[in-house]
Protein backbone atom coordinates (compact mmCIF):
# COMPACT_ATOMS: atom_id res chain seq x y z
CA UNK A 1 0.00 0.00 0.00
CA UNK A 2 2.53 2.66 0.91
CA UNK A 3 4.27 1.50 -2.51
CA UNK A 4 1.53 2.38 -4.03
CA UNK A 5 1.22 6.07 -2.81
CA UNK A 6 4.21 6.70 -3.79
CA UNK A 7 3.96 5.88 -6.61
CA UNK A 8 0.84 8.61 -7.11
CA UNK A 9 3.06 11.27 -5.58
CA UNK A 10 5.80 10.46 -7.92
CA UNK A 11 3.22 11.89 -10.63
CA UNK A 12 2.33 15.12 -9.06
CA UNK A 13 6.01 16.19 -9.44
CA UNK A 14 7.08 18.73 -12.13
CA UNK A 15 8.11 18.21 -15.59
CA UNK A 16 10.59 15.98 -16.33
CA UNK A 17 13.88 17.63 -17.94
CA UNK A 18 15.31 14.60 -18.68
CA UNK A 19 14.59 15.35 -22.31
CA UNK A 20 16.24 18.69 -22.23
CA UNK A 21 20.05 17.71 -22.91
CA UNK A 22 18.52 15.71 -25.91
CA UNK A 23 17.31 18.40 -27.58
CA UNK A 24 20.53 20.71 -26.57
CA UNK A 25 22.78 17.54 -28.25
CA UNK A 26 20.75 18.03 -31.40
CA UNK A 27 21.45 21.41 -31.69
CA UNK A 28 25.12 20.92 -30.42
CA UNK A 29 25.60 18.21 -33.46
CA UNK A 30 23.87 20.59 -35.59
CA UNK A 31 26.35 22.71 -35.16
CA UNK A 32 29.13 20.73 -35.31
CA UNK A 33 28.18 19.15 -38.45
CA UNK A 34 26.92 22.34 -40.38
CA UNK A 35 30.70 24.65 -39.44
CA UNK A 36 33.74 23.85 -40.48
CA UNK A 37 36.62 25.47 -38.69
CA UNK A 38 39.10 27.33 -39.64
CA UNK A 39 41.55 25.55 -40.66
CA UNK A 40 44.44 28.36 -41.32
CA UNK A 41 45.36 31.30 -38.98
CA UNK A 42 45.34 33.93 -40.95
CA UNK A 43 48.86 36.03 -40.92
CA UNK A 44 47.52 38.54 -43.61
CA UNK A 45 44.88 41.07 -43.04
CA UNK A 46 42.37 40.41 -45.93
CA UNK A 47 39.64 43.10 -45.61
CA UNK A 48 37.58 42.08 -48.68
CA UNK A 49 36.41 44.44 -51.29
CA UNK A 50 32.34 44.19 -51.45
CA UNK A 51 30.32 43.64 -54.86
CA UNK A 52 27.29 43.20 -55.54
CA UNK A 53 27.18 40.33 -58.37
CA UNK A 54 28.83 37.77 -55.86
CA UNK A 55 27.98 33.80 -56.57
CA UNK A 56 28.05 31.23 -53.93
CA UNK A 57 31.06 29.23 -53.67
CA UNK A 58 30.04 25.83 -53.52
CA UNK A 59 31.82 22.51 -52.89
CA UNK A 60 34.65 23.68 -50.21
CA UNK A 61 36.55 20.48 -50.92
CA UNK A 62 37.23 21.38 -54.60
CA UNK A 63 38.49 25.19 -53.60
CA UNK A 64 42.05 26.20 -52.36
CA UNK A 65 42.50 29.62 -50.97
CA UNK A 66 45.60 32.08 -51.63
CA UNK A 67 45.43 35.49 -49.03
CA UNK A 68 47.10 38.27 -49.79
CA UNK A 69 47.22 41.39 -47.69
CA UNK A 70 49.84 43.00 -45.41
CA UNK A 71 51.00 40.96 -42.32
CA UNK A 72 49.13 41.21 -38.89
CA UNK A 73 50.50 43.44 -36.68
CA UNK A 74 52.80 40.75 -34.52
CA UNK A 75 54.71 39.77 -38.37
CA UNK A 76 55.07 44.02 -39.02
CA UNK A 77 58.05 44.67 -37.12
CA UNK A 78 59.44 41.74 -39.60
CA UNK A 79 58.20 41.69 -42.40
CA UNK A 80 56.64 45.50 -42.74
CA UNK A 81 53.39 46.53 -43.92
CA UNK A 82 53.70 45.70 -48.10
CA UNK A 83 51.20 43.28 -49.20
CA UNK A 84 52.57 39.48 -48.46
CA UNK A 85 51.09 35.93 -49.98
CA UNK A 86 50.10 33.97 -47.86
CA UNK A 87 49.78 29.97 -48.66
CA UNK A 88 48.05 27.64 -46.14
CA UNK A 89 49.90 28.75 -42.32
CA UNK A 90 53.56 30.28 -44.11
CA UNK A 91 54.30 33.66 -45.68
CA UNK A 92 55.31 32.68 -49.39
CA UNK A 93 56.88 34.37 -52.42
CA UNK A 94 55.47 33.84 -56.28
CA UNK A 95 57.48 31.39 -56.83
CA UNK A 96 55.70 29.11 -54.62
CA UNK A 97 52.20 29.21 -56.06
CA UNK A 98 53.01 26.45 -58.72
CA UNK A 99 53.99 24.22 -55.90
CA UNK A 100 51.21 24.77 -54.01
CA UNK A 101 48.74 24.34 -56.99
CA UNK A 102 49.89 21.08 -57.87
CA UNK A 103 50.01 20.06 -53.94
CA UNK A 104 46.47 20.67 -53.76
CA UNK A 105 45.75 19.10 -56.91
CA UNK A 106 47.31 15.88 -55.64
CA UNK A 107 45.19 15.87 -52.77
CA UNK A 108 42.36 15.93 -54.82
CA UNK A 109 40.80 12.65 -56.02
CA UNK A 110 41.45 12.31 -60.19
CA UNK A 111 38.20 12.98 -61.09
CA UNK A 112 37.83 15.92 -59.29
CA UNK A 113 41.08 17.56 -60.23
CA UNK A 114 39.70 20.21 -63.35
CA UNK A 115 37.03 21.41 -61.05
CA UNK A 116 39.98 22.79 -58.91
CA UNK A 117 39.15 26.76 -57.78
CA UNK A 118 41.07 29.09 -56.72
CA UNK A 119 39.87 31.44 -54.01
CA UNK A 120 42.21 34.69 -53.80
CA UNK A 121 41.31 36.63 -50.87
CA UNK A 122 42.87 39.83 -51.25
CA UNK A 123 42.93 42.69 -48.70
CA UNK A 124 40.93 45.95 -50.88
CA UNK A 125 43.78 48.38 -49.97
CA UNK A 126 46.63 45.89 -52.10
CA UNK A 127 48.00 47.50 -55.73
CA UNK A 128 47.33 45.53 -58.62
CA UNK A 129 50.85 44.92 -59.58
CA UNK A 130 50.70 41.60 -57.29
CA UNK A 131 47.29 40.56 -58.05
CA UNK A 132 47.95 40.43 -61.85
CA UNK A 133 51.82 38.41 -60.90
CA UNK A 134 49.39 35.77 -58.96
CA UNK A 135 47.19 35.85 -61.51
CA UNK A 136 49.99 34.94 -64.39
CA UNK A 137 51.42 31.92 -61.93
CA UNK A 138 47.72 30.76 -62.20
CA UNK A 139 47.75 30.67 -65.76
CA UNK A 140 51.20 28.90 -66.11
CA UNK A 141 49.95 26.13 -63.42
CA UNK A 142 46.94 25.81 -65.49
CA UNK A 143 44.38 26.61 -62.77
CA UNK A 144 42.14 28.87 -64.69
CA UNK A 145 39.15 28.22 -62.60
CA UNK A 146 39.11 31.48 -60.09
CA UNK A 147 36.86 33.57 -57.98
CA UNK A 148 37.82 37.38 -56.31
CA UNK A 149 36.32 36.53 -52.98
CA UNK A 150 34.40 39.64 -51.74
CA UNK A 151 31.85 40.50 -49.71
CA UNK A 152 27.97 41.48 -50.71
CA UNK A 153 27.12 44.60 -50.41
CA UNK A 154 23.00 44.92 -50.16
CA UNK B 1 5.99 20.16 0.01
CA UNK B 2 9.07 17.55 0.24
CA UNK B 3 10.17 16.65 -2.84
CA UNK B 4 12.28 13.59 -3.01
CA UNK B 5 14.69 12.64 -5.79
CA UNK B 6 13.48 9.76 -7.73
CA UNK B 7 16.68 9.00 -9.62
CA UNK B 8 19.68 10.68 -10.65
CA UNK B 9 19.14 14.25 -11.33
CA UNK B 10 19.93 14.72 -15.05
CA UNK B 11 19.59 18.21 -15.11
CA UNK B 12 22.99 19.08 -15.05
CA UNK B 13 24.03 17.60 -18.39
CA UNK B 14 21.46 20.20 -19.97
CA UNK B 15 23.75 22.59 -18.74
CA UNK B 16 27.09 20.82 -20.43
CA UNK B 17 25.46 20.29 -23.26
CA UNK B 18 24.59 24.35 -23.87
CA UNK B 19 28.28 25.01 -22.81
CA UNK B 20 29.70 22.63 -25.76
CA UNK B 21 26.48 24.35 -27.80
CA UNK B 22 27.58 27.83 -26.54
CA UNK B 23 31.82 26.72 -27.21
CA UNK B 24 30.83 25.67 -31.09
CA UNK B 25 28.63 28.67 -31.92
CA UNK B 26 31.47 31.17 -30.78
CA UNK B 27 34.38 29.17 -32.37
CA UNK B 28 32.71 28.20 -35.53
CA UNK B 29 31.88 30.49 -38.50
CA UNK B 30 29.34 30.10 -40.70
CA UNK B 31 31.10 32.21 -43.58
CA UNK B 32 29.21 31.27 -46.76
CA UNK B 33 32.51 32.24 -49.20
CA UNK B 34 31.22 34.62 -51.47
CA UNK B 35 33.12 36.17 -54.86
CA UNK B 36 32.96 37.11 -58.57
CA UNK B 37 33.73 33.85 -60.46
CA UNK B 38 36.15 34.40 -63.66
CA UNK B 39 38.17 32.05 -65.63
CA UNK B 40 41.81 32.84 -67.14
CA UNK B 41 42.61 32.72 -70.35
CA UNK B 42 45.10 29.49 -70.68
CA UNK B 43 48.39 29.86 -71.34
CA UNK B 44 49.98 30.00 -74.87
CA UNK B 45 52.00 27.45 -76.18
CA UNK B 46 55.78 27.96 -76.48
CA UNK B 47 56.30 27.11 -80.10
CA UNK B 48 52.68 28.46 -81.13
CA UNK B 49 53.21 32.41 -82.37
CA UNK B 50 50.25 34.49 -81.14
CA UNK B 51 47.80 35.29 -83.66
CA UNK B 52 46.43 38.21 -83.48
CA UNK B 53 42.74 38.14 -83.39
CA UNK B 54 41.82 40.53 -85.62
CA UNK B 55 38.98 42.80 -83.90
CA UNK B 56 37.59 45.96 -85.52
CA UNK B 57 37.56 49.08 -83.47
CA UNK B 58 33.79 49.13 -83.38
CA UNK B 59 33.56 46.29 -81.62
CA UNK B 60 35.99 47.17 -78.54
CA UNK B 61 34.84 48.58 -75.53
CA UNK B 62 38.39 49.54 -73.65
CA UNK B 63 38.08 50.39 -70.16
CA UNK B 64 41.52 51.53 -68.53
CA UNK B 65 42.25 52.12 -65.26
CA UNK B 66 45.28 54.44 -64.31
CA UNK B 67 47.11 54.13 -61.24
CA UNK B 68 45.09 57.22 -59.47
CA UNK B 69 42.17 54.37 -60.09
CA UNK B 70 40.64 56.93 -62.46
CA UNK B 71 39.00 55.44 -65.33
CA UNK B 72 38.84 55.77 -69.00
CA UNK B 73 36.26 54.00 -71.16
CA UNK B 74 36.33 54.48 -75.24
CA UNK B 75 38.92 57.52 -75.02
CA UNK B 76 36.64 59.24 -72.23
CA UNK B 77 37.25 60.19 -68.81
CA UNK B 78 34.26 58.36 -66.80
CA UNK B 79 33.20 57.39 -63.09
CA UNK B 80 32.38 54.08 -62.42
CA UNK B 81 28.53 54.70 -61.47
CA UNK B 82 28.00 55.25 -65.23
CA UNK B 83 29.99 52.04 -66.22
CA UNK B 84 27.39 49.60 -66.17
CA UNK B 85 24.96 51.70 -68.51
CA UNK B 86 27.45 52.27 -70.58
CA UNK B 87 28.24 48.59 -71.02
CA UNK B 88 24.87 47.80 -71.86
CA UNK B 89 24.24 50.43 -74.53
CA UNK B 90 27.72 48.61 -75.93
CA UNK B 91 26.87 45.50 -75.80
CA UNK B 92 22.91 46.05 -77.13
CA UNK B 93 23.83 48.56 -79.67
CA UNK B 94 19.54 48.66 -80.24
CA UNK B 95 19.37 51.60 -82.70
CA UNK B 96 22.49 49.64 -84.91
CA UNK B 97 24.60 52.63 -84.07
CA UNK B 98 28.04 52.17 -86.74
CA UNK B 99 29.78 53.30 -82.99
CA UNK B 100 28.72 50.60 -80.66
CA UNK B 101 29.35 46.60 -81.38
CA UNK B 102 28.46 44.68 -84.58
CA UNK B 103 25.35 42.32 -84.31
CA UNK B 104 25.31 38.58 -85.78
CA UNK B 105 22.37 37.16 -86.30
CA UNK B 106 22.72 33.51 -85.22
CA UNK B 107 20.06 30.94 -84.56
CA UNK B 108 19.82 29.59 -81.35
CA UNK B 109 17.97 26.91 -79.70
CA UNK B 110 14.70 27.54 -77.59
CA UNK B 111 15.26 31.42 -78.68
CA UNK B 112 15.40 31.36 -82.08
CA UNK B 113 17.09 34.08 -84.24
CA UNK B 114 18.66 36.50 -81.60
CA UNK B 115 21.17 39.29 -82.46
CA UNK B 116 23.94 38.30 -80.82
CA UNK B 117 26.77 40.79 -80.45
CA UNK B 118 30.53 40.61 -81.28
CA UNK B 119 31.51 43.09 -79.01
CA UNK B 120 34.41 42.83 -76.37
CA UNK B 121 35.16 44.46 -73.47
CA UNK B 122 38.63 44.82 -72.87
CA UNK B 123 39.94 45.65 -69.10
CA UNK B 124 43.21 46.58 -68.78
CA UNK B 125 44.73 48.32 -65.75
CA UNK B 126 47.90 49.66 -64.11
CA UNK B 127 50.12 48.12 -61.97
CA UNK B 128 49.70 50.46 -59.58
CA UNK B 129 45.61 50.41 -59.95
CA UNK B 130 44.09 49.37 -56.42
CA UNK B 131 42.41 46.06 -56.47
CA UNK B 132 38.82 48.09 -54.71
CA UNK B 133 38.73 49.56 -57.45
CA UNK B 134 39.64 46.74 -60.10
CA UNK B 135 36.57 44.83 -58.16
CA UNK B 136 34.75 47.53 -58.37
CA UNK B 137 34.90 48.15 -62.01
CA UNK B 138 35.19 43.83 -62.91
CA UNK B 139 31.24 44.26 -60.58
CA UNK B 140 30.23 46.84 -62.86
CA UNK B 141 30.95 44.72 -66.42
CA UNK B 142 29.64 41.55 -64.74
CA UNK B 143 26.57 42.92 -63.43
CA UNK B 144 26.14 44.86 -66.87
CA UNK B 145 26.11 41.15 -68.26
CA UNK B 146 23.97 39.89 -65.73
CA UNK B 147 21.33 42.55 -66.02
CA UNK B 148 21.21 41.58 -69.80
CA UNK B 149 20.60 38.01 -69.06
CA UNK B 150 18.49 38.69 -66.58
CA UNK B 151 15.85 40.92 -69.12
CA UNK B 152 16.20 38.31 -71.66
CA UNK B 153 15.65 35.22 -69.30
CA UNK B 154 11.88 37.01 -67.96
CA UNK B 155 11.14 38.17 -71.81
CA UNK B 156 11.52 34.77 -72.97
CA UNK B 157 10.94 32.02 -69.97
CA UNK B 158 9.18 34.50 -67.65
CA UNK B 159 11.83 34.18 -64.46
CA UNK B 160 15.24 35.25 -63.72
CA UNK B 161 18.61 34.12 -65.24
CA UNK B 162 19.18 31.84 -62.00
CA UNK B 163 16.04 30.01 -61.73
CA UNK B 164 16.15 28.87 -65.13
CA UNK B 165 16.92 25.32 -66.08
CA UNK B 166 20.18 24.57 -68.11
CA UNK B 167 19.62 24.14 -71.15
CA UNK B 168 17.45 27.71 -71.14
CA UNK B 169 20.71 29.14 -69.32
CA UNK B 170 22.82 27.29 -71.77
CA UNK B 171 20.68 29.06 -74.41
CA UNK B 172 20.98 32.83 -72.67
CA UNK B 173 24.44 32.22 -72.64
CA UNK B 174 24.96 31.78 -76.42
CA UNK B 175 22.77 34.55 -76.94
CA UNK B 176 24.70 37.13 -74.52
CA UNK B 177 28.38 35.81 -74.09
CA UNK B 178 30.17 36.81 -71.49
CA UNK B 179 33.51 38.88 -73.09
CA UNK B 180 35.55 40.29 -71.02
CA UNK B 181 39.04 40.15 -72.05
CA UNK B 182 41.96 41.13 -69.53
CA UNK B 183 44.97 42.83 -71.24
CA UNK B 184 48.31 42.60 -69.82
CA UNK B 185 48.63 45.63 -67.15
CA UNK B 186 50.78 48.42 -67.73
CA UNK B 187 53.41 49.35 -65.40
CA UNK B 188 53.33 53.10 -65.02
CA UNK B 189 53.06 53.71 -61.45
CA UNK B 190 56.60 51.91 -61.39
CA UNK B 191 55.44 49.75 -58.27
Amino acid sequence: MAKFSRKGKKELQAISTASLPDIVFMLLFFFMVSTTMREVTLMVRTNLPFATEVTKLEKKSLVSYIYVGPPMLQYQAKLGTEPRIQLNDSFKTLGDIRDFISSERDAMKEDQRPLLTTSLKIDQNTRMGIVTDIKQELRKASALKMIYAARRKE
Amino acid sequence: MARRVPEVNASSTADIAFLLLIFFLVTTTMNVDTGLARMLPPMPEKNQKQADVEVKKRNIFPVLINMNDKLLVRGEPMDAMFLREKAKEFIVNPNNDPNLSEQDEKDIPLIGKYRVSKGVISLQNDRGTSYNMYMEVQNELVAAYDELRNNLSRSLFGKPFDKLTQDEQDAVSKAIPVRISEAEPKNVGGK
